[in-house]
């Protein structure tokens, strides 16, 4: 054990932790939004939109996060229109094709997460809405979204979790997040477990901070 | 097209092999998760608190902490740790291990963790009067293990490790870091010496989709025999 290293390397890898949470918070912010506008398609009668939704979910979750981060980055540069369009600035920078895959991804399964939540609300509530006399924009805002936010909160919280782990793949796109880091001073220092204890403890504090911020939501939000 | 038929002219052959191969690491590694499920789920269940702790923290760890870092560990950490041990029997030679066994390894022991998790839910969901009744009867305990509580357990069990394997199945995409030929791998030395990496990355995505469907078709019908006379 070189517990010389793990101090001297416990800076570097706190430092690489914001980009990790950067990530982190910049694509569940995205992916909120992704997951919401395919979890109301998702519902929709119309059968091409619940075609397309259903294809969404189902090709992002049943291909590797991988997969999704190198077509972006790698695959998208090959599209003349795409390079000498506005969109390259973005396209261009491994940190956006990181967010851009990581939203996509995570949207999928929120959009899952969000769909069983709509679908578990009782038809009551929503007639009951009718009958005063309340619109269908604010039945939705105001009935609708706080009880599904309620009722994916255990499952958006795991999802949150799989995510933070999730953004440990920037790092084969270039981007010195925590794991980047951590791989960085393995392969110069060749001691991996040392790194891993302390890069791996950054991690899992992570996680219970994420796990006990759930618990109280859902406390705050149980009727 | 050309690029994906078979033969010299293209990488139709390799990609395939390469799926043969993502297919038996994922196998591998679901097994090898299997066994660490069989050591830990009994010391999840234990109500000696020690081991109980030690369950605990297999499956915290490995569920917190990101696959690819486990994989790290495993890959730099697994020669030097053999290296280690033939040191002390006086072989100083460098010693490269497979990447194959790395690679299963490191998957098995994230998928075991999950699969713990699985077993010891649907252990914990069996109705106590079975095992009660299980004694009662006096039968032994290995009769009592296989013929009373692991059927019930599996029928539980099958759904919640379909997941699993799809977890697994996808993970294995990691270990192209390790350089093993497999999907991801062989996909980057296609794309790298086409320079299309657009069509193999997509290719490779389609390739996933393929095993994941028809993995999904295979446990459903797993899930239908196991759960008759329900």
């Amino acid at each position: 054990m070189d517990l010389n290293l793990m101090i001297t390397s416990f800076p570097k890898l706190l430092n690489a932790s914001i980009i990790t949470l950067k990530l982190l918070s910049v694509s569940l912010f995205f992916g909120l939004f992704i997951g919401l506008l395919f979890a109301i398609l998702r519902l929709n009668k119309n059968p091409i939109l619940n075609k397309f939704a259903y294809g969404y979910s189902y090709i992002f979750r049943g291909t590797p996060l991988l997969v999704q981060i190198f077509i972006i980055y790698f695959g998208l540069g090959q599209i003349e229109g795409l390079r000498s369009s506005f969109l390259w600035v973005i396209l261009k920078e491994p940190y956006w094709c990181a967010i851009i895959a990581f939203a996509l991804n995570t949207g999928a399964y929120t959009s899952e997460i969000l769909r069983s939540a709509f679908q578990t609300i009782k038809p009551g509530f929503i007639e009951a809405g009718k009958s005063l006399g309340i619109s269908n924009k604010i039945i939705f805002y105001k009935i609708q979204i706080p009880i599904a936010i309620k009722q994916s909160l255990p499952a958006y919280g795991n999802e949150i979790i799989l995510m933070l782990k999730g953004t440990s793949l920037a790092s084969t796109v270039t981007l010195m997040d925590l794991t980047g880091v951590a791989k960085y001073i393995i392969s110069t220092t060749f001691k991996p477990i040392e790194v891993f204890i302390v890069a791996g403890g950054i991690y899992l504090f992570m996680t219970f901070v994420i796990h006990n911020l759930i618990k109280y939501l859902e406390k705050k939000y149980s009727y | 097209m050309e690029l994906l038929a078979f033969g010299k002219t293209g990488w139709g052959d390799e990609l395939f092999f390469a799926t043969l191969m993502t297919l038996a690491v994922s196998i591998t590694a679901m097994l090898i998760g299997f066994l660490f499920a069989l050591i830990f789920t009994p010391l999840k269940l234990s109500k000696n608190k020690f081991l109980n702790l030690i369950g605990n923290f297999y499956t915290t760890v490995i569920r917190g902490v990101p696959e690819l870092l486990v994989i790290y560990l495993f890959f730099f950490g697994g020669s030097g740790a053999i290296m280690f041990v033939a040191s002390m029997f006086g072989y100083n030679e460098y010693i490269e291990i497979n990447a194959f066994l790395t690679g299963s390894f490191a998957i098995g022991i994230i998928s075991g963790a999950y699969s713990t998790e699985v077993f010891r839910g649907a252990i914990q969901s069996i109705d106590k009067g079975q095992f009660e009744a299980s004694k009662v009867l006096g039968f032994k305990k290995h009769i009592h293990f296989f013929k009373i509580i692991m059927p019930q357990m599996l029928r539980l069990a099958i759904p919640n490790l379909s997941n699993v394997w799809q977890i697994t199945l996808k993970d294995t995409s990691l270990i192209s870091v390790t350089g093993l030929v497999e999907i991801m791998r062989q996909s980057y030395i296609a794309a790298g010496s086409t320079r299309d990496p657009l069509l193999f990355y997509s290719f490779a995505a389609v390739l996933y989709l393929m095993l994941t469907f028809l993995s999904m078709k295979l446990i459903n019908k797993l899930e239908i025999k196991y759960s008759r006379g329900f």
